[in-house]
């Protein structure tokens, strides 16, 4: 199910305006990445290139090569609809689709593709979905109930469920906990945790704890001043990057020197 | 012990130090009917006119509300009452001129309405033994042609402005100089004027079928060059207010962008949408000078919209009044009576509309 990928000398334009520049990273399958840095340094935007979702901004590009298990994300031909169903993700605000069911937002995924999918099968769909979101002892009596009317941690919890039940490869996580109270955080960080057993996940996180709680991999982006590309500047196991970093800037912001 | 807050003292010594000294709770209740009292008694002595004596209380109970408050409480809460006073009369001066035509149409139109007014097409019989016309009210001329002339109207608005507003929103980049002509041209076609649509229309129809070119269609025609603008607008706005964080979620689960727009953007904004189009359909369906010149007028029973002249409910409310039949009085009647059906047919569409909103809204209860 899950699958490396590897990023080599990644920028991200919007439009003539450099945002990312010079990214390479290699991300192994069943880790958890997190990407860390203050505001505006590019953590999001280079997030969103893993799915080709920064491409729903008008002028927004990259050059350089995204492979998943090899296969470049922008080779020719490549069509984004095909890679984001490999790479799924989850949004900074949970976003349930206000119009449908607990249940409907489960079968997204499948039914606004217009596959086909057995009653039996839809039903052991969202039941699996939601049991690996965590979400299936609270919400099993109300399938019916609108996705509205769940709490901010259960609706998210219930948008990772909507992710996870098209059987990605590689979850996405823009921040998902910072709209979150500190109990529905524990709950999606356990969740991290048990779905790192099949998938690969990178996380945006503002929160340095959360970094050092969930991921097995550190990224530190940084950006050297306002107009100037957000960059790489240090990517390395989480243990090292919160104990010795071998630069500065890292050591600083894990810190809370800054940021 | 005098308390100062922000300045101002209190005019009485209060226990509570928060506490003002406040008018009595009804007070407006009741100065407003002292006002009424003692204008309509003024007026007495040199002649009651209601107007006059409305107009005076409104003023009169002002002035009162403002002095009274200002002597007993405070600054602040004195202003607080005459704009709130104000407020009220300007909403009342707004409602009148609706109350009194909703009055004026249904009490002179309720005694023409029943079954067969709506069910007979209206027509002048001539009995040649006694040499009389006889003239029979009915309006199911007007009825049908009302509905086929704002029907063919709806559907042929309804596809293109929906399509030009998802055109604007969700494909069209802010830049793009296609963009800003349509915003443009739909901006023109919101103010052309309706009777240069029904000249169009009928022109147009002219050049095509030869000068007789009556018809509903060419009617229906006039009517969406009217419709399309405000369909466009109002789609347009409903389409913008659905969040992009829906169509990011979807895009993220390998939804197409066709798809997203059919079954998350529509489906989210429907209600909005449907209750635009009913506005529509309501600003249309009374057009009365584009249906005169498009499609005539008739009092014979014409179902068939691709030729002929066709008659609807205000075209009817029209010549019933401007050009009566022999007998007048019953003309003017069938007019007033037209003019009742017509807005009980723009309430109902309301209300049917008010439904399919409900329906279709997102549901947020527990």
């Amino acid at each position: 199910m899950s699958k490396r990928i590897e990023v080599n000398d990644l920028n991200v334009y919007y439009g003539d305006f450099l945002a990312v520049e010079g990214v390479s990273m290699q991300i192994e399958p069943r880790t958890v990445t997190a990407l860390i840095g203050p505001s505006g340094c590019g953590k999001s935007t280079f997030l969103r290139t893993l799915n080709r979702m920064h491409e729903v901004i008008p002028g927004a590009h990259v050059t350089g090569t995204v492979r998943i298990d090899g296969n470049d994300l922008y080779a020719p031909g490549v069509d984004p609809v095909l890679v984001r169903r490999q790479v799924g993700m989850v949004f900074q605000r949970p976003n349930p689709f206000p119009t449908m069911s607990i249940r409907e937002n489960v079968l997204a995924g499948v039914k606004l593709n217009n596959r086909k999918i057995s009653k039996s099968d839809a039903d052991a769909l969202v039941e699996r979905s939601l049991k690996r979101a965590n979400l299936w002892k609270e919400v099993q009596d109300r399938l019916e109930k609108p996705g509205a009317s769940l709490s901010g941690g259960q609706q998210q919890r219930l948008c990772i469920a909507r992710a996870i039940a098209v059987a990605p490869d590689v979850v996405l996580m823009d921040e998902p906990c910072s709209a979150l109270d500190p109990i529905s955080t524990l709950a999606i960080e356990d969740l991290i945790e048990e779905l790192k057993q099949e998938y690969t996940i990178v996380i945006v996180t503002h929160n340095m704890q959360q970094a050092s709680r969930v991921s097995d991999k550190t990224a530190f982006f940084n950006i050297a001043g306002a107009g100037m590309p957000g960059r790489l500047i240090e990517f390395d196991d989480t243990t090292t990057m919160f104990s010795r970093p071998s630069v500065q800037a890292t050591e600083d912001y894990v810190s809370g020197k800054f940021g | 012990m005098s308390v100062s807050i922000g300045g101002r003292t209190p005019r009485k010594q209060a226990s509570n130090a928060l506490a003002d000294a406040q008018l009595p709770r009804l007070i407006e209740l009741w100065l407003l009917i002292a006002a009424a009292i003692v204008v309509g008694g003024t007026l007495l002595l040199v002649g009651f006119n209601l107007a006059v004596w409305a107009v005076l209380t409104a003023v009169v109970y002002v002035i009162a509300i403002g002095v009274a408050s200002r002597l007993v409480e405070n600054r602040r809460k004195a202003v607080d009452r005459v704009v709130r006073a104000l407020v009220t009369i300007a909403f009342l001066l707004a409602v009148i001129p609706l109350i009194s035509t909703l009055w004026t149409v249904v009490a002179k139109g309720i005694g023409q309405l029943n079954w067969t007014f709506i069910t007979q097409t209206g027509a002048a019989h001539f009995d040649p033994t006694t040499l009389e016309v006889t003239t029979a009210p009915g309006a199911l001329q007007a009825v049908v042609g009302t509905l086929e002339i704002t029907g063919i109207a709806t559907v042929i608005s309804v596809p293109i402005g929906l399509l030009t507003a998802i055109y604007l929103v969700e494909y069209s980049l802010p830049s793009s100089p296609l963009r800003r002509i349509v915003t443009f041209l739909v901006d023109v076609m919101t103010g052309i004027p309706s009777i240069v649509a029904g000249l169009f229309a009928f022109s147009l129809f002219a050049l095509i079928v030869g000068p007789k070119a009556f018809s509903g269609l060419s009617a229906a025609v006039a009517l969406s060059v009217l419709m399309i603008p405000i369909v466009v607008r109002a789609s347009e706005e409903m389409l913008r207010l659905v969040p992009d964080e829906l169509r990011e979620a979807s895009y993220a689960l390998g939804v197409t962008k066709a798809l997203t727009i059919v079954k998350i953007v529509l489906r989210t904004a429907v209600s909005g949408i449907v209750t635009g189009i009913v506005l529509a359909v309501a600003r249309v369906i009374g057009e009365t000078a584009p249906i005169f010149i498009a499609a005539s007028f008739t009092d014979n029973f014409n179902a068939n919209p691709l030729s002929g002249p066709m008659q609807t409910l205000p075209v009817l409310a029209y010549t019933g009044y401007k050009f009566p039949g022999h007998d007048i009085v019953a003309s003017n009647q069938a007019a007033w009576g037209a003019a009742l059906l017509l807005v009980i047919l723009v309430v109902i569409f309301n209300v049917i509309a008010r439904v399919v909103a409900q329906f279709f809204a997102p549901k947020t209860g527990r």
